[in-house]
């Protein structure tokens, strides 16, 4: 119960040290409209792993809106369509997408839409309808309709995992200058190399963005086991098997019958 | 407690995968199962990937028998020629049976598939275990059965390439076994099992062994071929989670042991209708599941 807290404090300690930093140099920081950075650059994917939040902490020059985008690297996603044969749901259709982000979490402290148009959103793909990726084939004579479901389907089960998160209001400012927001990450939070974009609005346009990476790798034993099963599937086979083969002679061994 | 499973990506609770192969183990302890066919399906109930689910199934079956066959072998209840041809139909039905696994999981129907076989399987086994037992309960009381022949003869003991089976007794045709392996052997692909709970039945009824070697030469073909399903699924498709595997044997040496000294409390018709109930309540399950509109008609597919 405590860690949780302790790493709360942490975060808070690490803004507060950064951003009083941040004041001690008072003109480099006057000639930055937007400084932000994260509470954490590699989220470590261990054994113990069970998701995370990272925070992601900053400061503005004047008034304005913050936008905090972060992202996953692009990948494939395949989304298959379940139909109703003789009372039975099976899987009927697919639609292979490609540059779908396997991650992407938008939050803001106020709604999108009340901050920047849907025409500056699209340039630089802020919020979940505006994500640019599409389907594999695009002549695949699917009509643009049964595409659109497909996408739209695409985006839900990615919601529904945490995946995606669209949050206005999670960026939360302290006092005029100072803002933070919190990010989960999810368990089931894939790897690769992320970005955190953080942009200020003002009036309506995009005055100062900042981009910060953010690493996320499996590490330790869980990652030695995963990358042993992908790199030498023979090798790990056998060994998967030996394994077995040693642990019930162990287990027989343990609860020996008189 | 949460642990990382590094294949099936996912963060399960330790004690929840102890509790479900203790489980499991208890059963199998009661009534000398292997219980991969329950271990597959609770293992889909508490969200671990099918495939995955049914690739370390097998693993972890692979390690439940070990110590019966060392018990059996040393008893001398193993024959080993009928088991080395059983072994050999297994193989080729393994390998077939990952080869259809990897098609099936292509084309998005795996899932559907490792349903409608636990439904079928589960769905008859469940019943028959429960009237057979109603019946040996009724039979009770009433005197001898009479004189039962050794086994029935049928079209089966007509076909071709006979060979002899000391240790069983037999002359049967080698195609018997090597079918009955290769069948095992698909299924256990498929849904993760060893394929005792099918195997069993069809050498005392179909094949005619004596009850005596059966346990022993199943156990015996089903190390062989659950070992075959780990290393095809490990290379062709990478979905044995060991450290999955590991966990769950632990709590299944823990709940067999319990299992085992339960069941001496308990009499063998009542065993058995109660494993034919359990049986039957996950097959329902299952097949409920298959009619229920989903949460989201639409999913996220493994896409390599």
């Amino acid at each position: 119960m405590t860690a949780p807290m302790t790493r709360a404090l942490r975060h808070m300690l690490i803004g507060v040290a950064a951003l009083l930093a941040l004041a001690a140099h008072g003109a480099p920081a006057r000639a930055q409209a937007l400084v932000a950075d994260l509470s954490d650059h590699f989220i470590a994917i261990t054994t113990g792993f069970i998701g995370t939040d990272v925070l992601l902490f900053g400061a503005i020059e004047g008034d304005g809106d913050v936008i905090v985008v972060l992202r996953g690297p692009n990948g494939r996603e395949l989304v298959r369509r379940k139909s109703r044969y003789a009372g039975v749901w099976l899987n009927d259709k697919e639609m292979p997408f490609t540059g779908v982000p396997t991650f992407y979490s938008v939050s803001s402290n106020r709604p999108l839409n009340e901050i920047l148009s849907p025409g500056a959103r699209m340039r630089q793909e802020i919020g979940l309808d505006t994500l640019r990726f599409a389907p594999e084939k695009p002549a695949d004579g699917a009509d643009a309709a049964l595409v659109e479901s497909f996408r739209q389907a695409l985006i839900r089960n990615k919601q529904r995992a945490d995946l995606y998160v669209e949050d206005p209001g999670k960026v939360v400012f302290l006092g005029a200058r100072l803002f933070r927001t919190r990010v989960y990450f999810p368990s089931t939070l894939p790897t690769g190399s992320y970005t955190a974009d953080v942009y200020l609005v003002r009036s309506g346009a995009v005055v100062s963005a900042q981009s910060t990476p953010l690493i996320v790798s499996k590490v330790g034993f869980g990652a030695e086991v995963y990358d042993f099963a992908y790199d030498w599937p023979m090798a790990y086979g056998a060994l998967a098997v030996i394994l077995a083969l040693l642990a019930g002679w162990a287990a027989a061994l343990v609860f020996r019958r008189t | 407690m949460d642990i990382y499973l590094p294949i099936a990506e996912i963060s399960e609770n330790v004690f929840v995968l102890l509790l479900l192969g203790g489980g499991v183990g208890f059963l199998s302890g009661l009534f000398g199962v292997g219980g991969g066919f329950l271990t597959t399906p609770l293992l889909i109930f508490i969200g671990i990937p099918p495939a995955v689910a049914v690739a370390t199934g097998a693993n972890q079956t692979l390690a439940a028998s070990v110590s019966g066959t060392i018990a059996h072998w040393r008893r001398g209840n193993v024959d080993f020629k009928m088991g080395g041809i059983l072994v050999a139909g297994g193989l080729v039905g393994s390998v077939f049976g990952v080869w259809l696994f990897a098609l099936l999981r292509k084309l998005g129907q795996l899932e559907l598939a490792i349903s409608v076989t636990y439904v079928l399987l589960l769905g008859s086994l469940g019943p028959l275990m429960i009237v057979e037992s109603w019946r040996a309960w009724r039979r009770q009381g009433r005197a001898g059965l009479g004189l039962r022949k050794l086994h029935q003869h049928n079209w089966l003991h007509g076909l071709p390439l006979k060979m002899r089976f000391p240790k069983s007794r037999l002359y049967v045709s080698a195609l018997l076994p090597f079918g009955l392996g290769c069948v095992v052997g698909i299924l256990s692909a498929i849904m993760g099992v060893g394929g005792g709970f099918i195997m069993v039945p069809a050498m005392i009824y179909l094949i005619g062994m004596p009850t005596l070697v059966v346990i022993g030469t199943s156990l015996f073909q089903i190390i062989f071929v659950t070992a075959n399903v780990t290393f095809l699924q490990a290379t062709q498709n990478q979905t044995v989670d060991v450290l999955l595997a590991l966990i769950l044997l632990a709590g299944a040496v823990i709940g067999a042991e319990f299992g085992t000294r339960f069941s001496s409390r308990l009499r063998g018709e009542q065993l058995r209708a109660l494993l034919g109930a359990i049986i039957l309540a996950v097959g329902v399950k299952i097949l409920v599941d298959l009619f229920l509109p989903p949460l989201d008609v639409y999913s996220l597919a493994f896409a390599p």
